[in-house]
This record gives structure tokens, C-alpha cells and sequence, in this order.
């Protein structure tokens, strides 16, 4: 079963290309790796995904579903964590994740999704009061209440410290034995190579190199990343 | 929708200056009046201001809250993460202009309660008319916060453009000179706020509304609504 399907997307602002000619497929209960340099085309690609712009070129479904034209159902499957993302300053913890969870039919279980995120201590924290580390945590929460089939996480672990990205990457196994599809956007090439099942390394809008973290590394990842990626390859 | 307008009642409480603004500061005003033995024209001061009270608390709320919190949520992203979700941002901003307008009318007829109970202003003779003077005020008010919250590319930007509105729409409701001269009058009657108090005036005299004066409201209102939407930045 195929989760995601990327066919020739293409986006532009303006005179700038952000995404020429884009495709790749993830399969059901896959994680799959999105990464490049800044302005790579990345965001723009997920924010496609996501249904929050408009592709000029190609042809895109997220589990079956049009972006665009399904968005309804879209947003019922889709969690979706983005870059930069806040809430209000003196909203707490819980408050957000009751909120968040009334929004969806079957939202997954509170305090179990706090405990997992190590948040449950911060449950009558208002959000200004949180570390950056505990703001991450707690959006990837947010994107996980909804008890989606797919998740995006955009940036998963900018901001947490060693443990923090280990809890959080173990986070990431759970759930995807739970089943679930993740697209993750990353900068970090030991995450990608520890956690995802095919990586799509982008540059210039236009994808440079996709397969398995191993088959592509050369000797590391990092290597292979700077290589297609780097103004110089040295 | 229950639970987003649950949760911005709750994040209205939590801003204190708001609450001063909108609700502390107009009804001392209110009592600084009410102490005073001064009267126009065999009027108590009391009575005059209280229907600029209430236009100040429509502004507080409307024009100076509402753009705010409308800009702060885009430029905080809120609104676009929302957009992920089944709830969308649209159900946000309308519980912010139900909560927003639930607390002005709460806060009208607190300033009622402060005049009535407190300096023996008599309670609005024609209470229909009055009632629905105040809900078309507030709904201009936010209409009018709505449309510079639509447009404002940052809360900063959105606070500065409602304070700079303050002052004309809070003049032309008689807020500094409570007399205005014929041409201000004139001019002030096709302001959201020059209508408006005239019209809570009007009632609360026994009157009904003068139609202009609704039609300035509701035109306000409508007006102010519709660039609103077609104009309304996400992101």
C-alpha cells in the first residue's frame, strides 16, 4: 500500500522555483526522510503534502486523498508538526492537549501521550513558561493526538538536547510499529540514518539522491548529503 | 467550537491589561463621573458619559483586542497549524469575536449596573432599542478590529493601527468633549462611534434609534466584514 504519492510537483513564488519536477512515493508504515540544505524546497514540499498551498504542477495524494480537494478528510488522517509553530503564551500544557484532542473523533490518550513525551510533570505550565526543548515536545505531541495515519514532522528534534532526541526518536519507532507513516524533515543526518527507511535528499528544488541511509551512504550519509548538496565538493 | 471558545474565554481572563483596559479602567471613569456634581444643560455628567463608556469598552475590545489577537496568531503560526487540523483556522478567530463580544456585553451591562446602583442612573427607558444599539456597536467594533487584524502583517503593527483609531472613533463618541460643535457632530454622525453613542443616548432617553444611525452601524459592520474576509491574510 502506498501512503504518499508524489507525481511532478512543481511550485513557484514568483519568479523563484521552490520545487521543479518532485516525485517519490512512501509506503504504508514507512519513515521517510526529507532532507537538504535551507531552501532546499523541503517545507515547501510538505506544506504541499499538508494541503496548506497549491501545487502549480503535478499530481499528489496522501493516503488517496487530494490535498486540495479532500482536505476534510485529509486533516482527520494527516498530524501534522511544523516548523516554527507556537501556541498562545499563557495556554498550559494540558489545555493544549485537551484542545487539540477535541478536535478529532478518536484522539489518542492524554496522559499517556504526555508521559511518552515526558510532559506530564508540565501539565499546568503555561506554554511561554516552557523550555525550547519542551515547546518541541510538546508540538510533537500535538501532532500525534489525533491518533493520525500519517505524520509529518518537520524539524523533529531542532532544539532538544542528546536525551530529549533519543526519547524522541524512540517516540518515533513506537509509533510507527503502531502503523503509522511518518515523513520526516531533518537536518540531522544520524537521525535520518538511524530512523528512516528511504531518504529523499533535496537541492534546488529538484530531488538529488533517493534510497536507503545505507545504500546512499558514502562512507556516511553526511558525506553523501555534503557531497550532492555542498557549493563544494571537497 | 465549544472547546476553542472555552479556551479563549480562558486566555481573554489571563491578559491582565486587557481586563484592566477594558473593564477596571471604564468603570472608574464612570465613578470619577458619577462623583462629580457638574451637569450639561441640567444633565448629570453620570448620565452623559455612560453611553461613551460603553463605546470605550466596544473599542478596548473590538479595535484594540481583536486585531491583536487575530495578527498574533498568524504571526505565531497558529492559525496555519490549525489549518492541519480538522478544526481549522477559522473556527479560532470566530470564537476570539464571540468571546470578544460576550465580554462587551457583559461589560455594557456592568457599566448599566455601576450607573444605576451607584449614581442613580436611570436604566435605558427603551430597553429593546438600547439592547440593540449595543449589539450593533460591538459588532462594528469588531468588525472593524477584525478587518485590521485581516491585514496586519504583525500584532505590533495591529496593536499600533488600533490605538491610532482610538482616538477619532472615541472622539467623535464625545469621549473629551462630550458637547460636540454642529460640524463634528455632522460629520461624527457617519462614524462607527459618533452613531453609536448617539443612539445608546437616544434609548436610554426613552427614544428609539434614529434609522441612520443603525444604518451606519450595520454598514460598518457589514462593510468592515466583508474586506475582512476577502482580504484576510493566513499567513
Amino acid at each position: 500500500m502506498t501512503a504518499i504519492e508524489v507525481e511532478g510537483l512543481s511550485k513557484r513564488y514568483g519568479p523563484k522555483v521552490a520545487v521543479d519536477d518532485v516525485s517519490f512515493t512512501v509506503a504504508e508504515g514507512e519513515i521517510f526522510g526529507l532532507l537538504g540544505r535551507n531552501g532546499a524546497g523541503k517545507s515547501t514540499t510538505v506544506d504541499c503534502l499538508a494541503g496548506l498551498r497549491v501545487p502549480d504542477h503535478g499530481q499528489i495524494r496522501v493516503a488517496g486523498l487530494d490535498p486540495r480537494q479532500d482536505r476534510h478528510e485529509l486533516r482527520q488522517v494527516l498530524g501534522v508538526q511544523l516548523q516554527e509553530s507556537q501556541l498562545p503564551d499563557r495556554l498550559t500544557v494540558g489545555e493544549a492537549m485537551r484542545l487539540y484532542a477535541s478536535f478529532y473523533p478518536r484522539p489518542a490518550d492524554v496522559d499517556g501521550l504526555l508521559a511518552q513525551l515526558d510532559l506530564t510533570d508540565k501539565r499546568t505550565t503555561r506554554y511561554r513558561r516552557l523550555s525550547g526543548g519542551q515547546k518541541q515536545r510538546l508540538s510533537i505531541a500535538l501532532a500525534l493526538i489525533g491518533q493520525p495515519r500519517i505524520a509529518i514532522l518537520d524539524e523533529l528534534t531542532t532544539g532538544l538536547d542528546p536525551v530529549a532526541r533519543r526519547d524522541a526518536w524512540q517516540l518515533i519507532d513506537d509509533i510507527r510499529n503502531q502503523g503509522v507513516t511518518i515523513v520526516l524533515v531533518t537536518h540531522f543526518m544520524d537521525e535520518a540514518a538511524r530512523l528512516c527507511d528511504r531518504v529523499a535528499i533535496m537541492r534546488d528544488g529538484r530531488i538529488a539522491a533517493l534510497g536507503a541511509p545505507a545504500a546512499l551512504a558514502q562512507p556516511t550519509l553526511e558525506d553523501a548529503f555534503v557531497a550532492l548538496t555542498g557549493r563544494r565538493t571537497s | 467550537m465549544k472547546m476553542l471558545t472555552i479556551t479563549e474565554a480562558k486566555l481573554l481572563v489571563r491578559e491582565p491589561l486587557a481586563l484592566f483596559w477594558g473593564l477596571a479602567f471604564p468603570m472608574a471613569l464612570l465613578a470619577v463621573m458619577g462623583l462629580s456634581s457638574t451637569d450639561i444643560g441640567g444633565v448629570p455628567l453620570v448620565t452623559i458619559y455612560e453611553p461613551i463608556v460603553i463605546a470605550f469598552v466596544g473599542v478596548v475590545f473590538g479595535v484594540q483586542g481583536i486585531p491583536v489577537q487575530v495578527a498574533g496568531y498568524r504571526e505565531r503560526r497558529i492559525l496555519r497549524r490549525l489549518a492541519t487540523t480538522p478544526a481549522g483556522p477559522v473556527r479560532v478567530v470566530a470564537a476570539q469575536l464571540i468571546v470578544s463580544l460576550v465580554v462587551v456585553l457583559a461589560a455594557t451591562a456592568g457599566v448599566l449596573a455601576v450607573g444605576r446602583l451607584g449614581f442613580g442612573v436611570p436604566l435605558p427607558r427603551q430597553a429593546a432599542g438600547f439592547a440593540g444599539v449595543a449589539v450593533l456597536s460591538a459588532t462594528a467594533m469588531l468588525a472593524l478590529g477584525l478587518l485590521i487584524g485581516a491585514v496586519a502583517p504583525t500584532a505590533r503593527s495591529a496593536g499600533a493601527a488600533g490605538t491610532v483609531l482610538f482616538f477619532p472613533l472615541m472622539y467623535f463618541a464625545g469621549l473629551w468633549t462630550p458637547q460636540l460643535s454642529p460640524a463634528t457632530r455632522h460629520i461624527g454622525q457617519f462614524t462607527p462611534l459618533g452613531a453609536g453613542a448617539q443612539a445608546l443616548r437616544d434609548t436610554m432617553a426613552g427614544g428609539w434609534p434614529h434609522p441612520q444611525a443603525l444604518l451606519v452601524l450595520a454598514g460598518w459592520t457589514l462593510v468592515c466584514a466583508v474586506l475582512a474576509v476577502r482580504f484576510f491574510r493566513w499567513e
